[in-house]
């Protein structure tokens, strides 16, 4: 179990080559779709697939167990981010209820380098963070809903992502686990 | 110490990844005379041994061969029945071979899918509250470990009874399964890996585990 530890640590990217490569996609796609709103719903997407197959590397390498309540989700999240992203945000703006919290970016790997034209300012630009939040949770029978509230590209001092829990997908739940 | 099989269920219960490691071959080959002193019958398009265990070759076994002609299904491979075949006097001595029937694929997919509600089965039958499901089945010549992740996907194991370690190896097995096959954008979820990345690297961790290694 030590070396598991150790072992991800070993592949590690220029977080600039990152960038570069989420910069490209996104470019192109909006020359591919004319309409900025349909890129960022494409964006999610994109997330979304990548979260359903990322949660059982995040598994695989941590060994967590199931989480139990929200705030231990929002625990993982965060490693789950520092893991991938190289950064620690910071959860906030818990809602009275507990079912709703916010990861506040204060440096974003993925918008590094970037600044949005005015033709794009609808542009949601890190829309995948938010799919891919949404979809490693579903995997493990969380489902949730996650969208951007500030954005560093649009003049806020923060990026900060929203997620709101929604319910436990019972029915998916696998056998021995409920 | 040994590693049989390997075997992964997708959450919906089928069978999406199987790896035969080591088995084990039993054939034995004798010569008969007239009468023929085991009793044969054919069952599932297949001629097994019903009684009269001797020199290897054991009840349930299946004909493989006659005179070294291939037996597939009833026929030898010259087209003739194998069963009239045996029974005419004029044919002997003959020679036969048995072994032990192997697997089709399609009989790993119905067993991989039947065990899926004996585990959903052992966790309900639990007196006890919020118990998993099967995690280790044990028989006389094997020990079946199974390990599911938290998004259902189960990984077994079928190895020797004194075979230790194999929970560190079904860990390792879902990282390279983690690895290669998830992350691999040309496969898609629930259906069977077919990643020859997986296969390779799955090879060389059992390999590992042949020699002993034990700090995977």
């Amino acid at each position: 179990m030590s070396r598991s530890t150790t072992r991800f640590d070993v592949k590690k990217v220029n977080s600039e080559l990152v960038t570069l490569t989420y910069g490209a996609l996104v470019a192109q796609m909006i020359k591919d779709l004319d309409n900025v709103d349909d890129v960022s719903k494409q964006l999610e997407r994109l997330g979304y697939n990548m979260g359903i197959r990322l949660i059982e590397d995040f598994l695989a390498k941590t060994g967590t167990g199931r989480c139990l309540d929200l705030k231990d989700t929002a625990d993982k999240i965060q490693s789950a981010f520092k893991m991938y992203l190289g950064i620690q945000p910071n959860v906030t703006n818990w809602s009275p209820s507990g079912d709703e919290f916010s990861f506040m970016l204060d440096s974003n790997p993925l918008t590094e380098l970037v600044e949005l034209p005015d033709d794009l300012k609808s542009l949601k630009y890190c829309n995948l963070l938010c799919g891919a939040i949404r979809g490693a949770l579903e995997m493990v029978q969380l489902d949730v809903q996650s969208w951007i509230v500030q954005d560093q590209l649009k003049g806020d001092q923060n990026t900060e992502i929203r997620v709101k829990f929604i319910r436990r997908l019972e029915d998916a739940m696998p056998a021995g686990e409920d | 110490m040994v590693i049989y099989g390997i075997y992964i269920v997708s959450k919906s219960g089928g069978l999406i990844f199987n790896y035969d490691n080591v088995v084990p071959k039993i054939e034995s080959e004798r010569k008969f005379t007239y009468p023929l002193d085991i009793k044969l019958r054919s069952e599932n398009k297949k001629i097994i041994v019903e009684f009269g265990q001797k020199d290897g070759i054991q009840v349930g076994h299946v004909l493989n061969s006659v005179n070294g002609i291939p037996v597939t299904g009833l026929q030898m491979d010259n087209g003739v029945n194998a069963l009239e075949f045996i029974e005419k006097e004029e044919n002997y001595p003959v020679t036969l071979q048995f072994a032990r029937p192997k697997m089709t694929t399609n009989e790993k997919i119905f067993l991989a899918s039947m065990f899926y509600p004996l585990f959903a089965i052992a966790s309900q039958l639990s007196p006890e509250q919020k118990s998993s499901g099967i995690e280790v089945l044990e028989a006389d010549t094997f020990r079946l470990n199974c390990f599911q992740t938290l998004t259902g996907v189960k990984l077994m194991i079928i190895s020797d009874r004194t075979q230790t370690g194999v929970d560190v190896l079904l860990r390792r097995i879902y990282e390279l399964y983690a690895d290669y096959a998830l992350k691999n954008p040309f496969y898609s979820l629930e259906m069977p890996i077919r990643c020859e990345l997986f296969d390779v690297n799955l090879k060389s961790l059992l390999e590992q585990i042949e020699k002993g290694v034990n700090n995977i």
